[in-house]
């Protein structure tokens, strides 16, 4: 009969033994409180499953489908020629003087990417059910990647707009470089609304269906279609409200070298960090029971 | 010398009825804010939570390998689930003082559209490994799945063999100081099952702490010196493996062969019919979970009529261990086919010839229904289980032959061979008498 101890080789006489343990826990799992914030040390220990899963996103969705990253380009460009027809043409919207085309793709570009990466990321985390219920990481992980991964397309499809450009002959200014910062800001507001629907469509699965309806309807009140100033002023502070509204009028004054209305600008910036915070902290309170609800 | 991991009465509470409903919608959430006052005010139906875990703790020292084993719903899983941040605890503490990686299922995160290559980037992630560590590995693991030539090919073309050895040669190179491992080895062929094992081995031979969930029994006495027994999310008993196998096996707990509802109240059923007791029986009467593949099996349901006058027909459901629906079988006792049943203690048994189910797990789901007008007075899914178990005697279906056999069913049928010789053969048949 072996004796136990003859099995189990003590941690001390074990050659092998892993280096000493830290004098504090790596992790502690107890009940949170819902008021605590995103680990952001856990975010960072994990950001290469973030390139990782917006990687995924990209090379499956261009693997699926036939046309691949031409739908990047076919999307605002479509949209662009019915706008141009219906809106350009029959309703004669005022541009002043921008050339109505020009106009709606420097729109659209931006728009198609916050309308897809939103939904994307809405429906991310119900997508992943098996990921979640199966291992850990930090959930907001997937609607970030799912908004991250759509920055591929957006770059893509400013191709299209610089091939416009050209056409129009529109000589670029110094206003161009404040792009990267509109981009930064139109990713971050997405990832407020994304990871927001996420969380819902965990818990409501209404948001599937509510989501297009709601993207549809956002559209027509974020300056894609026809200039703010088309509006009333005295109703204009009402679209201020509307991030979108005041970062689509931004990129198209970087592009064509408009005036930047800095005010709707600032709005938008201290929105969309709101939006941000109140994301990731009604995120943080659902996201301990995703696992057991999914 | 302090532990690795430690766990202070650590509890999961559920609430029931989740799994009818996982999630809700919009609609179902107004209205029942709406009743829900109301029902408050009749002091109705109070929520019913159940412990899946309940006041556990223990801990590990560096280096140990733990079985942890229970029957179904034991919490086994859920504990897991803590110890690796998939769920939140209710209440309690869990402090880890190293890296952890669990295996709660092989391939996951996989996605049939990318190729093995970028797979093995992905799963590595989600896994835990650095972008660094995953490229260092990359021709080890590869080579571990023996899937070299089709590297660049989606796994979506894969066999499931390919795809399951790819899978477990990412998860084998994980190299987490806390490895926590849930019935991964319920998956592959046995030869498959054999590399895992030895994988196992060697990785607590390195001085990694494994956690071990198994139902595996000789996997966990082989494994882990040490086990631990849950029962009910609570600790029944920590120790030495051969000691705590032998204690789950001695109280019962290991059999799926019998199950009771003592408290009449709570027995499935309603104000006509009360599920009783559903056991597996041999023919010799007893009671057992392990049947020869040669031998009948009884089927026996005890169930108590509250309400004469029903046309009651007890009725069993078969599924395999994969799901599949097998078959079902409805009683057709002449004594009682469409005769209304007076009220008393019924004992109904189905028998299940010899030589007709195949190797493996059979889950028997039974249910008591009336015919007409269609009722079902309960249907328990989950009755009970039971292993039907081929030796090699060489009288069954298998005969003498070894390697595994397909089919959810392995009828001994009987054959009958008609044999015309042909025209050389008889030609030299005739030759052959005229020699002798």
């Amino acid at each position: 009969m072996l004796n136990q101890s003859d099995l189990t080789p003590s941690a001390a006489e074990n050659a092998n033994a892993p280096s000493p343990l830290p004098a504090r826990p790596l992790v502690v799992v107890e009940p949170s409180r819902s008021l605590a914030a995103l680990n952001l040390r856990d975010f960072w220990a994990y950001r290469e499953l973030l390139f990782f899963l917006a990687w995924r996103d990209v090379k499956v969705r261009y693997k699926q489908t036939a046309l691949g990253a031409a739908w990047a380009v076919l999307q605002p460009l479509f949209m662009m020629l019915i706008f141009t027809l219906f809106f350009g043409r029959l309703a004669g919207v005022d541009t002043k003087g921008v050339p109505y085309p020009l106009f709606a793709l420097a729109g659209l570009v931006p728009w198609t990417f916050f309308a897809n990466a939103v939904t994307a990321s809405g429906n991310s985390l119900v997508g992943s059910a098996n990921l979640i219920t199966k291992v850990y990481f930090p959930r907001a992980l997937v609607p970030i990647a799912a908004v991250v991964a759509g920055l591929v397309d957006l770059l893509i499809a400013f191709l299209t707009l610089v091939g416009m450009m050209l056409y129009y002959k529109v000589a670029l200014t110094a206003h161009v470089l404040l792009l990267p910062v509109l981009g930064l800001l139109t990713t971050l507001f997405a990832i407020g609304v994304g990871m927001w629907m996420s969380a819902l469509n965990v818990k409501y699965r209404d948001v599937r269906f509510a989501l297009p309806f709601l993207i549809q309807i956002w559209l027509f009140v974020s300056s894609v279609i026809v200039p703010s100033t088309t509006l009333p002023a005295r109703w204009r502070w009402l679209l201020a409200l509307n991030p979108m509204s005041a970062i689509i009028e931004a990129y198209r004054a970087a592009l064509l070298g408009l005036a930047f209305d800095w005010a709707a600008l600032a709005v938008a910036a201290v929105i969309t960090l709101a939006a941000l915070i109140y994301s990731a902290y009604s995120f943080r309170r659902v996201e301990k029971t995703f696992a057991d609800i999914i | 010398m302090p532990p690795i991991i430690k766990v202070e009465h650590l509890g999961k509470q559920y609430r029931l009825g989740r799994a009818q409903a996982p999630y809700s919608t919009l609609r179902e959430t107004l209205v029942g804010a709406l009743r829900s006052p109301l029902r408050r005010l009749r002091g109705g139906e109070p929520a019913t939570f159940v412990w899946a875990v309940e006041d556990v703790s223990f801990a590990v020292n560096p280096g140990e390998i733990v079985g942890i084993i229970g029957r179904n719903g034991a919490g086994k899983s859920t504990l897991l689930k803590m110890l690796s941040r998939i769920t939140e605890p209710t209440r309690g503490r869990i402090e880890l003082y190293g890296r952890v990686g669990s295996l709660l299922e092989v391939g996951t995160g996989f996605h049939p559209e990318l190729t093995g290559r970028e797979n093995i980037y992905l799963n590595g992630a989600i896994l835990g490994m650095a972008r660094t560590e995953i490229a260092r590995k990359f021709d080890e693991i590869v080579a571990f799945a023996e899937v070299e030539k089709f590297i660049d090919t989606p796994v979506k073309h894969y066999s499931s063999g390919m795809y399951l050895r790819l899978a477990f040669a990412v998860a084998a190179h994980l190299e987490p100081e806390i490895l926590l491992v849930d019935e991964v080895l319920a998956v592959g062929d046995a030869r498959f099952q054999r590399k895992c094992l030895d994988k196992m081995q060697s990785v607590g031979q390195q001085g990694r702490t494994v956690l071990f969930v198994s139902h595996n029994m000789p996997a966990i006495t082989r494994l882990c010196p040490r086990t631990i027994l849950l029962d009910a999310g609570k600790v029944l008993s920590d120790g030495p493996s051969h000691q705590v196998v032998s204690v789950y096996l001695s109280a019962g707990l290991g059999t799926t062969a019998a199950r009771e509802w003592p408290d009449a109240e709570r027995a499935p059923g309603g104000e006509v019919v009360r599920l009783r007791a559903v056991r597996v029986r041999t023919e010799a009467g007893e009671v057992t979970d392990a049947l020869d593949i040669r031998r009948p099996v009884g089927i026996e349901m005890e169930f108590d009529v509250l309400a004469g006058g029903h046309v009651l027909v007890p009725n069993y459901h078969f599924f395999n261990e994969e799901g599949v629906y097998v078959f079902v079988s409805g009683d057709r006792d002449p004594a009682w086919l469409n005769r209304p049943r007076p009220p008393g203690r019924y004992v109904s048994t189905a028998w299940i010839p010899g030589n007709l189910l195949t190797e493996g797990s059979m889950i028997v789901g039974a249910a008591v229904t009336t015919p007409e007008p269609a009722r079902i007075h309960f249907f328990e899914r989950d009755a009970v289980a039971f292993q039907v178990i081929d030796s090699l005697a060489g009288d069954s279906v298998r005969g003498d032959y070894a390697g595994p056999i397909p089919g959810v069913v392995r009828p001994l049928l009987q054959w009958e061979t008609r044999y015309t010789p042909a025209a050389r053969e008889a030609l030299a048949a005739v030759a052959e008498r005229q020699n002798s």
